[in-house]
């Protein structure tokens, strides 16, 4: 068996997707189910009447919908797992109690979790995926990659998750974080209408978003756009991530080893 | 003699400004079960935790297999450590097989290997025929089991326990003892904590009583009664008389031992050596019971009566 950082994050992951095995069917459905009935019903139903032609090319509405679709349903999955399934996991259950009385320690405890939520945030972006090529909405190979951008928005909604879950003392916490900054972000960062149409001063607020820098970056490789703007969203989802996967390690470490 | 397996020395730990545990020193020798006992709220798990790298120490000198406890050595420490600790901590999405194949992989432990010891601990833990069942179907000592089949999934060196068999019936409580004495005869060091006297002077080799922090006495079972309690008591049964009460008491005090008034009893702890023919005789009349010295009544005399929460 493999050893050090990695192999150690990939066992915690690994114990994660043993007893996800159990319950798949009704998680996947929930998973799946709804990006993919927002982007029919929004894309398709709503985008009739709307006039406007925001992603250019003349592909209409549900074109410019589907890689914003995609980066939300990613966060959405990654960060219900980080905040009530690692929660569970970090309190009621004491798996993380557990797992630490073996050689693996905190940093790899989160990387695992954190790993584990992505995964399903990958499931659900590549499930909008095929859904979008299917309906025509991918124009350019540079779509390969989205499987990969829904990893990495995975592991940053991941990593702030579980920041969120290490200062939580009950589930009723996790309604502030997901009305207050999921709720926000899914609104206000450029899934369903272009950021240009807000004054100047709710854009830069909107650029203060990760996910405005996730539905971008989606964008981007759904339509082969990919330029030095491309690179500076993938910097910050970056940056992000190792800010809150730092954080994440301080915070659930204090509250496990006291 | 051979190097300690723990080793504490000056270990103290404050939670704000309350101190837990306030200078506690102890060693645990190869291959002997070593007690902490002690009411509630006496410090004995945060020992515990200071020592399987779950609390950092305050103040001190703590090794485990000759290593300091530090982050540093953490990992080299807990790989040698098997902990069952007192909250089940089971995984209640897997099944009991998978509980322990998947807390193998966390030792590196996988393959064939993991199998066998999966097999074999099962079969120790008396839990073969429950391989497939999930967590929350098990009893309360199917669990236990469990999670001390778990701790030994590393083949320990040393193996701590904290509080084994509490609420588990008689027969469960049992079957863990034979266990735990069959592990000690295979030369596994242990630790242990409990509330249960009778388990402390089954198991225990030597053992420290802990209160308020603080070590207060510590021995083998036997030199510990001996020394605080004696070899005989006698409870005499008074009601709540307390005029009967009175006087069982002034019959008992010059038969030469400690006595005490506990609720509706007088009891007489009789001075270590002393014949206890005479102190019958005197008490011939009285609704008395006639017992030997126990761990419990030393734990008593220590801790005093009062309730701790």
């Amino acid at each position: 068996m493999t050893t050090g950082f990695l192999g150690d994050a990939l066992r915690v992951w690994r114990r994660d997707m043993e007893s996800w095995r159990k319950y798949y069917k009704a998680s996947l459905v929930g998973a799946l189910g709804e990006p993919i009935l927002s982007l029919l019903a929004i894309g398709y139903g709503l985008g009739r009447f709307v006039d406007i032609d925001p992603g250019g090319a003349g592909l209409g509405y549900a074109h410019f919908l589907a890689p914003g679709i995609l980066a939300s349903a990613a966060m959405n999955a990654a960060s219900f797992e980080a905040t009530f399934g690692s929660y569970t996991r970090m309190t009621e259950q004491k798996t993380y109690d557990a797992i630490l009385a073996t050689p693996i320690g905190i940093r790899e405890i989160v990387a695992g979790d954190a790993l584990w939520a992505a995964s399903k945030a990958t499931l659900s972006g590549i499930a909008v995926l095929l859904v979008a090529v299917g309906a025509g909405l991918v124009t350019s190979w540079w779509a390969v990659v989205l499987p990969a951008v829904a990893l990495l928005i995975g592991l940053v909604f991941a990593t702030m998750g579980l920041v969120v879950s290490s200062r939580a003392h009950a589930y009723d916490f996790f309604t502030y974080y997901f009305t207050l900054v999921i709720s926000v972000m899914y609104f206000f960062s450029g899934i369903f209408f272009p950021l240009a149409s807000l004054p100047a001063w709710a854009r830069a607020a909107a650029w203060c978003l990760p996910l405005t820098h996730a539905v971008a970056l989606s964008r981007a490789c759904a339509a082969g756009t990919i330029d030095a703007a491309a690179v500076v969203h993938l910097g910050v989802l970056i940056a992000v991530l190792l800010a809150s996967y730092a954080l994440a390690v301080r915070w659930v470490g204090r509250r496990l080893i006291a | 003699m051979e190097a300690a397996i723990v080793e504490a020395v000056g270990l103290r730990k404050s939670y704000g400004k309350h101190e837990v545990v306030c200078g506690v020193d102890f060693t645990v020798r190869p291959r002997e079960c070593f007690g902490l006992l002690g009411p509630n709220g006496a410090g004995k798990t945060t020992t515990i935790r200071m020592l399987t790298c779950f609390s950092p120490l305050d103040a001190g000198r703590l090794t485990v297999f000759g290593l300091p406890v530090n982050a540093a050595n953490a990992r080299a420490i807990k790989s040698r450590l098997g902990l069952a600790p007192q909250e089940e901590n089971l995984d209640p999405d897997l099944t009991v097989a998978m509980n322990l194949l998947i807390y193998a992989s966390y030792f590196g432990i996988g393959g064939a290997e993991a199998r066998t010891r999966v097999a074999e601990l099962l079969a120790f833990a008396e839990l073969q025929d429950k391989a497939d069942d999930r967590i929350p179907t098990l009893s309360g000592g199917m669990k236990r089991r469990l999670i001390l089949a778990r701790a030994l999934i590393n083949r320990p060196s040393l193996l701590v326990l904290d509080e084994p068999t509490t609420g588990l019936d008689p027969q469960a409580r049992h079957l863990v003892w034979k266990r735990l004495r069959e592990l000690k005869r295979s030369g596994v060091a242990m630790l242990l904590t409990t509330h249960y006297m009778e388990e402390a002077a089954q198991l225990c080799d030597r053992l420290v009583v802990m209160d308020h922090g603080r070590i207060i006495a510590e021995g083998t079972p036997a030199a510990l009664i001996a020394e605080h309690v004696g070899r005989d008591v006698i409870e005499v049964a008074t009601g709540d008389d307390p005029a009967a009460r009175a006087r069982v008491e002034a019959l008992c005090r010059p038969l030469g031992g400690r006595v005490e008034a506990v609720g509706d009893h007088v009891i007489l702890y009789l001075d270590g050596g002393r014949d206890p023919r005479d102190a019958l005789a005197a008490l011939a009349a009285e609704p008395f019971v006639h017992r030997r010295a126990t761990l419990e009544d030393v734990f008593l005399t220590l801790t005093g009566r009062e309730l701790r929460d």
